[in-house]
């Protein structure tokens, strides 16, 4: 019998989110005690900062170059390698429940497994779909497809319209402003708790677990959606957080002149989006201008932004309960962590886009290793990538690293990580192509702008961390600089992953 | 999309508009009533569609969606003749929501090469 491998995920949460990382705004006591007994990490860095490619490298354990998601829309082929798989290949039981997003939502034919599958139950024609026996699918709110909106709308259709719309009229990633400032994508859910996508995938999580027998090894993939925008959780839970009361980010430059001149240093696409002269990605608002962003309504996300990790950290020590009922606590290896980063206010910007700082790229990641093995708590400073978990994952069950996987057994306190880790960005959305390739290192994040409709190649961002923690200061030029910039350009020319080729479709555009 | 087979060989499945469930991922069935042709997707979703031009001789089939999911929409689907027994594909998508251009033309790229699958595979 083998350790059994609980793997939960959260979507688009920032590294200061967690008590345990110096948050102040949530309380997260369950994941603060799992890091506390584990193993915690100061530098999480994923391999692409949009969810698609991000967890196909959680899933592959290759970089987006290799794996071919280059950007949202792109489905990850179903030739894929799957950790899934190889530990269902070696007798565990495999479950994915919450947010799976490796194949595109926007599809009106059901074409893709993940769109189709609720249809018809949660084990998929074959036994099984990228490694995983059963499924039981959710996203952010109550339309679509999947498992969590089809059992809404069957069980409490009156709530299917609580939900803010994430979609507008033109299908594109909705404006509309709600709660009490007005905010993009904030909107008064008065959904029930127990109704909320965040207790339905601890309660299915639950229930799958509930349905084995106490000698199985299993991998289960928990999926939160939240709290990725909307901001709307239960309204009944507000009252957790008085979004009056949330200090602004540091990150966020109150004063309008000093906030317009960091943009003004850095790469002139922060500017153009900040301004609303660009749109080059879907995952934010195109109608929506960040300019027009106030501190009351940064502090409003900021609250239910907290009030949806505090309903994680619930959900989350309800399904370790349940584990400890089935007898298992000392045999459980809990990962827990996100796709990706939000602004949140940084810079006077929401959301994400092809943007490599700290915001984004900053990632909370615990490893509590199973009791029994008793692991010596402590923290790890240096950076590790996302890439890192399959390897990990494929670890802990007791089975060699596979050739295709690209990184390493994530390390544990006084080992050593990387010299640097990667992250890339490609995307091609109405004309304007934008391509970044950065690494990460324990002192720097140096970022290399590839040639494209705004930028012919020459262009880039230098930040060090120790002299400049919120990344406002841009080194590309500064001529002091420029062997470190050469020395991070040859670093970052060794970790180029080899590239799938032909390059993959666009098939929606998330 | 290239395929291996002449132009006549392609628009014999591609003009046939009752077909296109034989190489749409996504469609199930489809008929046809007149200039109206109503698909029925994977999903159970019954789309009905216009069909606006049907031309053999310049091999181009033009059709419009009908659902609430667009305000406009236009496919044109084109089969050139290469000369070498060889034929072009060309399908086009124009949509409002723009978005829904994006959609269409996704699937219809995977479908494509699912069309060249099946008559390349066809010997």
């Amino acid at each position: 019998m083998g350790r059994k491998i609980l793997l939960v995920t959260t979507d688009q949460q920032r590294y200061d989110t967690l008590g345990v990382n110096g948050g102040v705004i949530a309380r997260t006591p369950v994941v603060d005690g799992l890091a506390s007994q584990g193993f915690r990490y100061e530098r999480a860095v994923p391999q692409s900062v949009v969810c698609m490619p991000s967890r196909s490298t959680i899933l592959t354990g290759q970089h987006p170059s290799t794996h071919g998601v280059w950007m949202n829309g792109v489905p990850l082929p179903l030739d894929a390698p799957s950790v899934a798989a190889l530990l269902r290949e070696n007798g565990y039981r495999t479950a994915l429940i919450g947010k799976a997003h490796f194949e595109p939502f926007l599809d009106p034919f059901t074409r893709f497994t993940e769109n189709a599958l609720a249809a018809t139950g949660t084990v998929p024609s074959g036994g099984e779909h990228r490694g995983f026996e059963h499924l039981e699918l959710a996203t952010h709110g109550s339309a679509g497809q999947l498992h969590y909106a089809r059992w809404l709308r069957a069980n409490h259709p009156e709530a299917a319209a609580m939900f803010y719309p994430a979609l507008d009229a033109d299908l594109e990633v909705n404006s509309a402003g709600g709660g009490e400032t007005g905010a993009p994508q904030v909107h008064v859910n008065h959904v029930p708790r127990g109704w909320y996508h965040t207790d339905w995938v601890a309660d299915h999580t639950i229930a799958w677990l509930d349905s084995l027998r106490s000698g199985d090894d299993w991998f289960a993939w928990m999926s939160f959606p939240d709290p990725h925008h909307p901001w709307d959780p239960p309204q009944s839970e507000m009252s957790r957080v008085d979004w009056r009361q949330v200090p602004l980010p540091v990150g966020y430059p109150v004063d309008r002149s000093e906030r317009e001149a960091i943009l003004d240093a850095k790469p002139r696409h922060w500017k153009m989006w900040y301004e609303g002269r660009l749109v080059s990605n879907f995952e934010a608002p195109p109608k929506w201008v960040p300019a027009t962003l106030t501190t009351d309504q940064v502090r409003e996300v900021n609250a239910r932004n907290a009030v949806e990790c505090e309903l994680i950290d619930e959900a989350v020590g309800r399904v370790m309960d349940a584990i400890a009922a089935r007898g298992w606590e000392h045999d459980v290896d809990v990962i827990f962590t996100t796709d990706h980063g939000e602004f949140q206010g940084d810079f006077g910007l929401l959301f994400k886009g092809p943007y490599h700082v700290e915001s984004l790229m900053r990632l909370p990641l615990i490893w509590r290793p199973a009791l029994s093995s008793r692991p010596t708590p402590g923290v790890v400073s240096t950076p590790v990538g996302l890439v890192d978990l399959a390897p990990t994952i494929a670890s802990i069950a007791g089975i060699d690293r596979a050739g295709w996987m690209q990184g390493s057994v994530l390390a544990k306190p006084s080992e050593t990580t990387h010299e640097g880790v990667l992250t890339e960005w490609d995307s091609e959305l109405y004309g304007v192509d934008v391509h970044l390739r950065t690494v990460s290192t324990s002192e720097w994040v140096c970022t290399a702008y590839k040639p494209g409709t705004l930028y012919d190649g020459s262009e880039g961002e230098l930040y060090n961390l120790a002299e400049d923690p919120l990344q406002r200061v841009n080194l590309w030029d500064d001529p002091a600089r420029r062997a470190d910039r050469d020395d991070l350009l040859s670093l970052l020319g060794e970790l180029r992953p080899p590239e799938r080729r032909p390059r993959l479709d666009l098939e929606a555009p998330v | 999309m290239r395929i291996g087979r002449t132009a006549e060989q392609v628009w014999e499945l591609v003009g046939d508009p009752t077909r296109i469930s034989e190489w749409f991922d996504g469609i199930e069935s489809a008929t046809v009533e007149g200039s109206t042709r109503t698909v029925l997707t994977a999903s159970g979703m019954s789309m009905p569609e216009t069909i606006v031009t049907n031309d053999s001789l310049q091999r181009r089939f033009q059709y419009r969606i009908g659902t609430a999911l667009f305000r406009e929409h236009l496919s044109t689907i084109d089969v050139f003749d290469l000369g070498d027994g060889t034929s072009l594909v060309s399908y086009a998508a124009d949509a409002d929501p723009a978005v829904m251009a994006l959609v269409i033309a996704g699937a219809a790229g995977a479908s494509l090469r699912h069309l060249r699958e099946i008559l390349e595979g066809e010997g």
